[in-house]
């Protein structure tokens, strides 16, 4: 099999000659330490300069503001701050980031550039209504199209994140079967779930219990409907799950939810393996949110801002949190608390002060528009075809669990089953950063033993995947083999592993200045190097 | 599909490596009754760049911008003069497409950056600790709430007249859920409800919910009510929707706020309708261990250098699952990344200027717009928001201003419906951004609207 037309060879750690001499300033390069702010900044600089104004405290009744202490820096050294910084970050732009059920895909610039038109960008959520008719407009053409593509009933937009939609959800549900007046106390979820599934059902008072796997790493069936009974109130689903795997019974599963008086919720955080192939609303699902920052590429920003738009099924469509909105004659209209009742709504309330992730929506639909109704089909299959590709080029080298029953979707799983004694996931992870590519989710779903969860997504090249390939086929080897050199990785990142544990057992959480005599104060001390 | 690298040679390749006859053979776990056979009928082909752009800017010239136009809205959300160089630096690749720092050999730039940002709203709000963000002031307000129920094991929470009319609906939803029980009350013009926050304190009392300054713009000392609850063992927890007011005015941490929540829109963020914005949180480090939230936290590498990770993670869901203190799985990282670089820029020299100007400008235009035959200010201390008493409803007086291409301020009758004694109440935030004309176009058309 030829899997490396680029001509690109990877090195062997043997290529790598004796120790690198230290420099004076810490520095190698391009690779530059950076110190933290309140090392280098001072409360007499700015980078802000104002127009000459009176200023005044005229009206502040007295409670003036004394002790501050935040270091201003002039706008050069805030440039250079944070552009240093910025280098000590791996980034999807710099290269593959296959964290499994993350959906890291490329993030285009187009994107960016119509979130900040003005006219999406400089809207205040409370001016009103017909002055912002085409904010209000987009917000409805992207609900269209996450109905349309998920054959849902109805989209709520507001929720700021997978997880808050996950509470969005099971609100939703727990609003429906109160009105019904069948109180119940328990939703399940299954031990591959997303931890914020467990949280999410407890957040919104629910006892959570396991629902178990197959060896086949789907849901056993026979086990749930055991379970199922008048305390139930839902069944929390991923689908794909985390192991990469379709679950084929999914329709059968939601009737025999319903069937039992309960609701269906379908974590669609591994969407992207099915958009345009398969609609949730067709297996029986009554909500699911849709992570706009994993299908629909808006970026992660290091951890941050998401979007979790729930779409829902009929039965749950009017208890929907406000506002939502609506298209009317002459235009589009916000309901909110004071006219949901002559909506029709039966909302369970509001989740957030305002509208949603109105930047998240624009860039969203951005992408959306950009692929179309056929775009995104390909999408789904290009993701599910470089997953199994990865898959079968690696199962010889790495313990594929459930390889055997067939194709995975849109991530691929191993284990740990084969590396030498004293040998974890988390050396094959590290190793994988000097080799220049982030780690995959590891020990993720804990189903699998030392998980190592791969999801390429659809935006890498084959070339991208070969080399990815074949360094992860040689760190394998080295894992089985024993290779002690491993124990050390990564040796060329920024820094070396670091010491959680430490953090942990001495929390550091913010900076405190040392004593003006240079004396230690005992704590936010320098600890070497930086 | 300029997304999409694969050629029909590459899946050709692959397919063939991988020992499948086609695409469809992949999807064989999916029952054949689910499988869609084409493209969904009824929604668009695919676009060029050229046209998307099109199509998004036809949506957007439909709205009216703030910054063309008269513009004093606030309530929750501020237009503040965002530097250049803030866009500039969150849309490094290296920020702008990383993930959430769980390899931080590799992720120390996110890192160092929410320590930093940790220590300036820590600082800023007057407190020991902060997290790495919440999503917005509005969550952040309800899981303050949860967690002062965690800490004193106690379910009654107060809520001042004064916070903000959606705070107060996101912690109603929640709470009858929880089981948490909110004591509310609409705002009066003639007084804050100190008094009623003081009285309604008892045994049960979790935490008294204060906003500060309030939803009509004033600003009171925290310290009365921060005293009344710690003598009966319930937390006080402050609410701050316009973080550039602590460049003024005191901190609440300052006077005795054990948690303090607020919206970090107004640095470095901008309006966007209303999201992705950032929530602040910040508390007392004996009750770190409760909160809710992502923490970064300083460590040593394995060669004794300095460096940072994610830390106390056995709070949070993806460790402890349903025994989380949240199920909060982000932060707003890239808003906290704007908030720290504006931060940064001001300095606290910038922040004080900053919030200097506000208030004067405020002043000036509070002292125009009473002037106004029949219209009266609100009265108490204010910072850059203050609240007019009109003669006639505020409501359509707002709609009247539209009209006019003049944003004049956020009605109480859009915040409290059917409130009728709010019913003349208009919200006016004056920030750096007004100019001299924008104030008379204001005076003018409120002027005609009282007439």
């Amino acid at each position: 099999m030829t899997i490396n037309p680029s001509g690109w060879r990877p090195a062997t750690p043997s290529d790598v000659h004796g120790e690198v001499p230290a420099t004076t300033t810490g520095n190698r390069a391009l690779m530059l330490e950076e110190p933290l702010l309140f090392e280098i900044g001072s409360r007499d600089q700015t980078g802000v300069d104002f127009d000459a104004r009176p200023q005044s405290s005229g009206a502040l009744g007295g409670l003036l503001r004394t002790a501050l202490d935040l270091p201003g820096l002039s706008e050069p050294e805030t440039v250079r701050h944070y552009t240093r910084l910025s280098r000590q970050n791996y980034a999807i732009d710099l290269g593959l980031f296959p964290l499994g059920s993350c959906t890291m895909k490329h993030n285009p610039r187009l994107n960016e550039k119509v979130a900040r038109m003005a006219g999406f960008a400089d809207v205040h959520p409370l001016a009103p209504q017909e002055s912002v008719q085409g904010a209000l407009e987009l917000i409805d053409v992207l609900a269209h199209w996450l109905i349309t593509l998920t054959g849902m009933h109805g989209v709520a937009m507001s929720p700021k994140a997978g997880a808050h939609g996950e509470l969005c959800g099971i609100l939703a549900i727990r609003a429906a079967l109160e009105a019904r007046g069948d109180a119940r106390s328990v939703v399940l979820v299954p031990e591959s779930a997303h931890g914020t599934n467990p949280a999410s059902a407890a957040f919104a008072g629910y006892k959570v219990e396991d629902i178990p796997a197959n060896a086949a790493g789907r849901v056993d069936l026979d086990a749930l409907k055991a379970r199922l009974g008048p305390d139930v109130a839902a069944v929390m689903i991923t689908n794909p799950n985390t192991c990469g795997l379709f679950e084929p019974d999914m329709k059968a599963i939601s009737d025999a939810v319903h069937a039992a008086g309960a609701l269906v919720y379908c974590d669609g955080a591994n969407f992207n393996a099915i958009v345009g192939r398969v609609r949730p609303g067709d297996l029986g699902i009554d909500a699911m949110h849709i992570n706009l920052h994993k299908t629909f590429s808006t970026p992660h920003g290091g951890g941050g801002p998401g979007s979790g738009p729930v779409v829902l099924s009929q039965a749950l469509m009017p208890f929907a949190p406000l506002p939502y909105v609506v298209k009317a004659e002459g235009g589009y209209r916000l309901v909110e608390e004071e006219t949901a009742h002559a909506e029709g709504s039966d909302s369970f309330g509001r989740m957030v002060a305002f509208h949603g992730q109105m930047g998240m929506f624009t860039r969203a639909l951005a992408y959306i528009l950009s692929h179309g109704a056929d775009g995104l089909r390909q999408v789904a299959e290009d993701a599910v075809l470089n997953a199994n590709y990865v898959l079968r080029t690696l199962e010889d080298v790495l313990d594929a669990p459930f390889a055997s029953s067939g194709p995975c979707m849109h991530e691929a799983i191993f284990s740990d089953k084969g590396f030498a004694e004293g040998f974890s996931t988390i050396d094959v992870a590290k190793a994988l950063i000097d080799e220049g590519f982030h780690p995959m989710t590891m020990y993720f779903p804990l189903v699998v033993h030392g998980a190592m969860l791969i999801e390429p997504t659809e935006t890498e090249s084959k070339a991208t995947l070969d080399q990815f390939i074949i360094a992860l086929r040689s760190i394998a080897e080295r894992a089985r083999a024993g290779d002690e050199a491993l124990k050390a990785a990564p040796i060329f990142a920024p820094r070396r592993r670091l010491d959680e544990t430490l953090a942990a057992r001495k929390p550091v959480l913010a900076y405190q200045t040392p004593a003006p005599d240079g004396a230690d104060n005992g704590e936010g001390a320098e600890v070497g190097g930086g | 599909m300029r997304y999409l690298p694969l050629s029909d040679v590459d899946r050709a390749e692959m397919l063939d490596v991988i020992g499948a006859g086609s695409i469809d053979d992949l999807f064989a776990d999916v029952p054949a009754e689910a499988r869609l056979d084409g493209p969904i009928a009824g929604l668009p082909m695919h676009s060029s760049e050229l046209s998307v752009e099109r199509q998004l800017r036809a949506m957007a010239a439909k709205n009216l911008v703030a910054g063309e136009v008269p513009f004093f809205l606030g309530c929750g959300a501020y237009r503040h003069h965002v530097p250049a160089s803030v866009d500039h630096i969150i849309q490094r690749g290296e920020f702008l497409t990383a993930y959430t720092p769980y390899q931080p050999e590799i992720a120390q730039g996110t890192l160092q950056v929410l320590f930093e940002f940790q220590t300036q709203v820590a600082r800023l709000l007057g407190c020991e600790v902060a997290n790495a963000s919440m999503y917005d002031g509005s969550t952040a307000c309800w899981e303050a709430i949860g967690m002062a129920r965690r800490i004193t094991r106690r379910t009654g929470a107060i809520l001042s007249s004064g916070l903000h009319p959606h705070y107060v609906s996101v912690a109603k939803t929640m709470a009858r859920f929880t089981g948490d029980m909110l004591d509310t009350a609409v705002p009066s013009f003639d007084r804050t409800d100190t008094e009623r926050l003081i009285a309604g304190i008892t045994k049960e009392t979790s935490c008294v919910v204060v906003q500060y300054p309030d939803i009509l713009g004033r600003i009171g000392d925290l310290t009365p009510i921060a005293d009344a609850a710690h003598a009966a063992g319930a937390l006080l927890i402050a609410v701050v929707t316009e973080p550039v007011a602590l460049g003024l005015i005191k901190a609440p941490g300052e006077m005795g706020a054990d948690i303090v929540v607020g919206e970090g829109q107004s640095i470095g963020v901008g309006l966007q309708f209303g999201g992705p914005y950032v929530g602040l949180f910040a508390t007392r480090e004996k009750y770190v261990r409760q909160m809710p939230g992502r923490l970064a936290g300083e460590t040593i590498d394995a060669e004794g250098k300095r460096g940072f990770v994610l830390t106390l993670s056995t709070r949070e869901q993806h460790i402890r699952r349903e025994k989380a203190t949240s199920n909060i799985c982000t932060n707003s990282g890239l808003c906290a990344l704007a908030f720290s670089v504006h931060m940064t820029l001001l300095g606290e020299k910038g922040l004080r200027t900053l919030a200097g100007i506000n208030h004067a400008w405020a002043v000036e235009v509070a002292g125009r717009l009473s002037a106004i035959p029949g219209v009266s200010l609100v009265g108490g201390a204010f910072f850059n928001e203050f609240t007019l008493r009109l003669p006639v409803e505020a409501r359509p007086a707002v709609h009247a201003m539209v009209e006019k291409r003049v944003l004049g301020g956020v009605s109480l009758g859009r915040l409290y419906p059917g409130e009728d004694s709010l019913a003349n109440g208009l919200v006016v935030a004056v920030t750096e951004t007004v100019t001299n004309a924008d104030i008379d176009a204001l005076e003018a058309a409120l002027a005609e609207c009282c007439a």
